[in-house]
């Protein structure tokens, strides 16, 4: 690998635009993820910052402005939208596990069907991804055994057994209560620690600061700043300065 | 008024004989209509025009004419074309066509009431759609109709009397001929109404049953569906 596509950010997002209806939600986003950075994104409910996230695994089609995720171009018609699945994995605010399958089922469900893996690899890497998250007791439990926050952590290990290149959370500890969101966010900050390019929409505005390389803070559909955590402390434009008076 | 049962029940064995045909035509149609209905779904909620308006034909057909006329258009249209199939094969044809249409709205209701999250977790894991369909939505999907479905087999049952219309020996085929050599209607058709109410009990015993075998959650709750 050359230095210039060591260099390339992982994830563009140029100019993009999105609308539901006749309801604009992104004007003009653009920013960039570099390989093994943490990107947060911040804002109130509304300003887009959910919808941007769903723009780069291509959950959303855009209207405008162009998507490059690990050098697939998302806004391209013609994308195989598979093989960005392959290098992309999400985790959304409900989970979404598989309730009637168990955990390890969960898991290993992707790996044996995409990728055709054999079966005894796919238990080693499901046990593996379990202990990641610290559910290696939980192989044979059922979703609905499990509490929220364990549950959240389960849906983790289910990406990740994918290998991907790069992970997206969607406001993952949103419908969770303070002591679960704690277990969740700890095996998020576990990912970044080994160097996972990562993606975060999140109101935990401490765990922002903390963890982000790039804060990019989102209000009725524009960035209005980005830089490091540290932005939260003096923020330039009125419009961060009241969101971070409310919120820290 | 005076009942006398005995000419019925001395002819027990084609009561017996009825009735089991009755069962295998409510089976082998149940067993093939939900093949055919779960299909019929999946084309109808397709994205190909094409899959999804033969389904929607398919269905508003069979739903909006009755089972009789089609028994009938199935019977004499085959023997028209030159195919002489057996009565009993033609029998479960034309229950299998029928229950299926019903079917496929019932599991495309399901389909539908699977949350659009499980679909997009599955997509963005990588699974083709039918991978989706097979892996993911399928068994929450029967899971949460699998009543209407047990009401709407147990209905095909029942309505599997109508075969006797072209000389398939179930249940109602057998009673019309006993009760033409007995000249006891009353009677012989109060017999095999009771055969029939126990049938379908037995049949939604039998797929309370099942129901608790293969939904482990509902195993779990300790409740029949």
């Amino acid at each position: 690998m050359n230095n210039a596509t060591e260099n390339k950010p992982v994830i563009v997002l140029r100019d993009v635009e999105k609308s539901f209806g006749q309801v604009k939600v992104l004007h003009g986003v653009s920013f960039e993820v570099q390989r093994g950075q943490v990107t947060v994104l911040i804002g109130r409910s509304g300003s887009g910052k959910s919808t941007a996230l769903r723009c780069i695994d291509r959950l959303e089609t855009v209207n405008a402005g162009y998507i490059e995720v690990c050098g697939h171009v998302v806004t391209d018609p013609a994308l195989e939208l598979r093989k960005l699945r392959l290098d992309v994995g999400i985790v959304f605010q409900s989970y979404n596990l598989f309730p009637h399958l168990t955990i390890g089922q969960n898991i290993m469900l992707a790996p044996r069907s995409v990728k055709n893996l054999p079966k005894t690899e796919t238990v080693e890497l499901a046990r593996a991804c379990l202990e990641q998250v610290g559910l290696g007791d939980k192989f044979d439990a059922y979703p609905e055994q499990l509490s929220g926050g364990q549950q959240q952590r389960a849906a983790i290990a289910r990406s990740l057994a994918m290998q991907p290149k790069v992970m997206l959370f969607d406001e993952v500890t949103s419908a969770l209560d303070p002591e679960l969101t704690g277990e969740v966010l700890k095996v998020i900050e576990r990912l970044a620690a080994g160097g996972m390019t990562m993606v975060i929409v999140t109101h935990e505005m401490n765990f922002a600061r903390r963890i982000a390389d790039q804060l990019v803070f989102m209000h009725q559909g524009k960035i209005w700043e980005k830089g490091p955590g540290a932005i939260l402390d003096a923020p330039q434009t009125p419009e961060l300065q009241r969101f971070a008076a409310q919120e820290l | 008024m005076s009942f006398d049962f005995s000419p019925i029940f001395d002819r027990w064995p084609m009561l017996l004989s009825g009735a089991l045909m009755t069962m295998l035509l409510a089976t082998a149609a149940t067993a093939l209509g939900f093949v055919i209905g779960t299909l019929c779904a999946v084309g109808r909620n397709s994205s190909y025009r094409a899959a999804s308006a033969i389904c929607a034909v398919y269905v508003e057909t069979i739903r909006n004419t009755p089972f009789l006329v089609q028994i009938f258009l199935i019977f004499f249209g085959l023997s028209t074309l030159g195919f002489t199939l057996g009565a009993v094969t033609v029998a479960i044809l034309a229950l299998t066509i029928n229950v299926g249409a019903y079917t496929g709205e019932i599991m495309r209701a399901g389909f539908n009431s699977v949350h659009s999250g499980q679909w997009e977790a599955a997509e963005c894991l990588g699974l083709s759609r039918l991978q989706t369909y097979w892996h993911v939505v399928l068994f929450p999907a029967v899971e949460r109709v699998y009543p209407s479905l047990t009401s709407q087999f147990i209905l095909l049952m029942l309505a599997s009397s109508i075969t006797s219309q072209i000389s398939v020996p179930e249940l109602t085929g057998n009673a019309n001929f006993i009760q033409g050599v007995s000249f006891r209607p009353l009677e012989t058709y109060l017999v095999i109404g009771v055969i029939y109410f126990a049938l379908s009990v037995v049949m939604r015993q039998a797929f309370n049953g099942i129901g608790m075998l293969i939904f482990p959650r509902r195993r779990r709750l300790g409740t029949a569906l």
